[in-house]
């Protein structure tokens, strides 16, 4: 009897230590963490692996080798010209597209390769797009109601009805990106600027852990760009974020690490004054 | 605090819309029996049999367009096979018509006709249960709810959309129709079902059973709405409507579509099952030409004459084209195709949203024009006043008013 209660004494101070290193998730790994499917595991402050990606459309090679780590809480600017893989990656990254070769975690557990997006999108990770993909036919306010995170299932949504403090988070997101006073007009009549932040507002309703931001400020005045930077500095910390723009503005106002993808894969990395120096970064800017 | 589930099912209509179906179910339990069965036939309000009958059937296909519009209107996949799911109903619910004959038939066999004249000696397999009531209701859902479901997984799955899933439906009802028309099938190949005698024991062309199917027609109708707009306004329609206009944004805030779509395009099915069978009694016959691709292309011409994404225009759809149907198969049969094809393209090319459409469109310009005339009103006397041009506010009121009446599922107001 007593190695068997010796085991359970064990495997409790092990579920409590796993508890607190759940909270705290800077523990090493030398602890030995026990794999949990579908958990976000940052114990290595490293929130997104790519490794070795390659992605191949008929012979063309939109994604080539590619290797990229993005930390924790880290906001990061993706550049690079026209072709160089930024959407691919993205595609990649959410489930989209599935890589030739090469592997994709989400967190130290999470293959990103074997998910589906539903699957991506519960796991932490959202996504805007390029050209802003919204409901048109729903007002701003379904429109972010429809993205809190929530159960997503078919059998809740059908006898779902909106609590109190659900109400409130969408009226704060609402508040937040500045869509209060339109909130019941369908989204389709919004302006272009006002649909991209709608858009970015639904990603904040999803409380994702990493955001992918395909060209956030494409279309918006300088004053809503100027906001949106705001914004992300403001979310980076908490969540990570991985923004892709072509408005070199905007990068610098974002401040952190910025990457260049080219031919689909890294050509440089660093902050934003010594990427602009590298004669490589000039030359594929500026044409051969 | 949630909202009970009775309150919010009462919430999903307007009133407007509970007053319409309260004096439809009066009209349909009440009035049409007592100007059928007590009313002698010599009197101006009295219901003849012939239009009991063809009003029943119509309420049967009010109830294939309401689900033809769940699918269609709001989940955005057209199907051009809901016929299949209708005579599949009608079938499951003919067996049991068929075997209530007993030994009344031709042959006096305790078999079907047909299947003497086949000279078969016993019922296939398939066929045990029919006798009892209870399980053919049961085959009336379950069996279109699981042709379609299985369809739909491995078709949603796939990831087959638009016009390719519109014609892999067409194909299925294709298949299934030459199917039924052979005789080794079991079900009376190209005859189908007919002479049917009884329900419960009951005579199936007395007076009061006609009615009750009638009303039974009704109440499916009634509770094919309720149970529509309860689906519509919910999470769960705002979802389906979500995956119509921008399927990867619901996937990537992390719904699962295939999910959201089976289950519609099931239910639809299963919908669409419940009135074949009860269309068969009604019209006495049941045979495969119910699944022929022209049938299934019908209801869609139905629900977009009516105006697709409303639950009313789906019905007053089905109501409009098979009134015309009946009256012009009366003095013009030859001509019925060509007037179904102008409509539907008249309606394609004109009348997008449809007959509910137009008349949202009417409504709205009456609006802006009385909006035109309160503002010019009050434009001229504020520019008497102040010796200016008219305010500018009235303007964007009507340019609001117009805006909100442009997108085709504006809320509220379809019921």
């Amino acid at each position: 009897m007593i190695p068997t209660l010796e085991i359970e004494r064990e495997s409790a101070r092990l579920d409590a230590e796993r508890e607190n290193q759940r909270e705290h998730w800077d523990g090493s790994a030398a602890d030995g963490r026990v794999y949990r499917p579908g958990e976000l595991d940052l114990s290595h402050k490293v929130i997104l692996y790519l490794d070795d990606i390659t992605v191949s459309f008929d012979g063309f090679r939109a994604l080539n080798k590619l290797s990229l780590t993005i930390d924790a809480g880290e906001l990061r600017c993706i550049i690079g010209p026209n072709g160089a893989g930024k959407t691919t990656m993205m595609d990649v990254i959410t489930g989209k597209t599935r890589p030739d070769s090469g592997t994709a975690f989400f967190g130290q557990t999470i293959d990103l390769t074997r998910l589906t997006e539903p699957e991506i999108a519960h796991a932490g990770i959202g996504r805007k797009f390029q050209k802003p993909t919204i409901f048109e036919h729903h007002s701003a306010f379904e429109n972010l109601e429809l993205a809190m995170k929530a159960d997503k299932r078919v059998r809740r949504t059908l006898f779902a009805s909106l609590l109190d403090d659900e109400r409130d988070r969408v009226a704060e997101v609402l508040r937040q990106i500045r869509l209060d006073q339109a909130a019941d007009r369908p989204a389709g009549l919004l302006s272009h600027g006002q649909k991209q932040w709608l858009e970015i507002g639904m990603l904040l309703m999803q409380e994702p852990r990493l955001l992918l931001l395909d060209e956030p400020v494409a279309g918006m005045t300088d004053d809503e760009t100027e906001r949106t930077a705001e914004l992300f500095v403001s979310l980076a910390g908490k969540h990570s974020l991985v923004v892709v723009e072509h408005d070199m503005a905007f990068v610098e106002a974002l401040g952190g690490k910025v990457t260049v993808l080219c031919e689909g894969s890294v050509l440089a990395e660093g902050d934003l004054a010594t990427v602009q120096a590298d004669p490589r970064v000039i030359e594929v800017y500026l044409g051969r | 605090m949630r909202t009970p589930f009775t309150l919010r099912l009462f919430q999903s209509m307007p009133r407007g819309g509970w007053i319409a179906l309260a004096i439809f179910a009066v009209v349909a339990w009440i009035g049409v029996p007592v100007a059928h069965l007590a009313l002698p036939e010599s009197h101006p309000l009295h219901v003849s049999a012939y239009t009991v009958s063809l009003l029943g059937k119509i309420l049967c296909y009010m109830v294939v367009a309401v689900a033809m519009d769940l699918i269609w209107g709001y989940a955005g996949i057209l199907s051009l096979g809901h016929g299949l799911f209708f005579a599949l109903g009608g079938y499951a619910f003919g067996m049991y018509l068929m075997r209530q004959i007993g030994r009344d038939g031709s042959y006096g066999a305790d078999i079907p006709d047909f299947m003497v004249f086949l000279d078969w000696k016993e019922l296939p397999w398939y066929w045990a249960g029919s006798d009892s009531l209870l399980w053919a209701l049961f085959l009336v859902v379950a069996l279109p709810g699981l042709v379609a479901f299985v369809f739909g997984w491995f078709a949603f799955r796939s990831r087959i959309k638009g016009v390719y899933f519109s014609i892999i439906t067409q194909a299925l009802t294709y298949a299934a129709m030459l199917l039924f028309f052979r005789n080794e099938t079991g079900f009376g190949g190209n005859n189908g079902f007919t002479d049917f005698k009884r329900i419960l024991g009951y005579d199936i062309t007395s007076p009061g059973m006609r009615v009750t199917l009638f009303a039974l027609s009704a109440a499916l109708l009634i509770a094919c709405l309720v149970l529509g707009r309860y689906l519509v306004t919910s999470r769960f329609g705002r979802v389906l409507a979500a995956i119509r206009d921008a399927e990867s944004r619901v996937m990537f805030i992390g719904y699962n579509p295939l999910h959201y779509k089976l289950f519609m395009w099931t239910l639809s099915a299963m919908l669409c099952g419940l009135a074949g069978a009860l269309y068969v009694p009604q019209v006495g016959i049941i045979n495969p030409s119910e699944m022929s691709p022209a049938n299934s292309i019908e209801i869609a011409v139905w629900v977009a004459v009516g105006g697709r994404g409303t639950l009313v225009g789906a019905v007053l759809g089905a109501g409009i084209v098979n009134l015309a149907k009946s009256v012009f198969t009366v003095y013009l049969p030859e001509y019925w195709p060509f007037v179904l094809g102008f409509l539907f393209i008249v309606v394609t090319l004109y009348l997008p949203d449809g007959v509910v459409g137009l008349w949202r469109k009417l409504r709205a310009r009456r609006a802006a024009a009385a909006l035109d005339d309160a503002s010019a009103a009050a434009g001229a006397g504020r520019a008497a006043a102040i010796g200016g041009t008219p305010a500018e506010a009235p303007v964007t009121e009507r340019q609001a008013a117009r805006s909100a009446t442009d997108t085709p599922i504006a809320k509220g107001a379809n019921a």
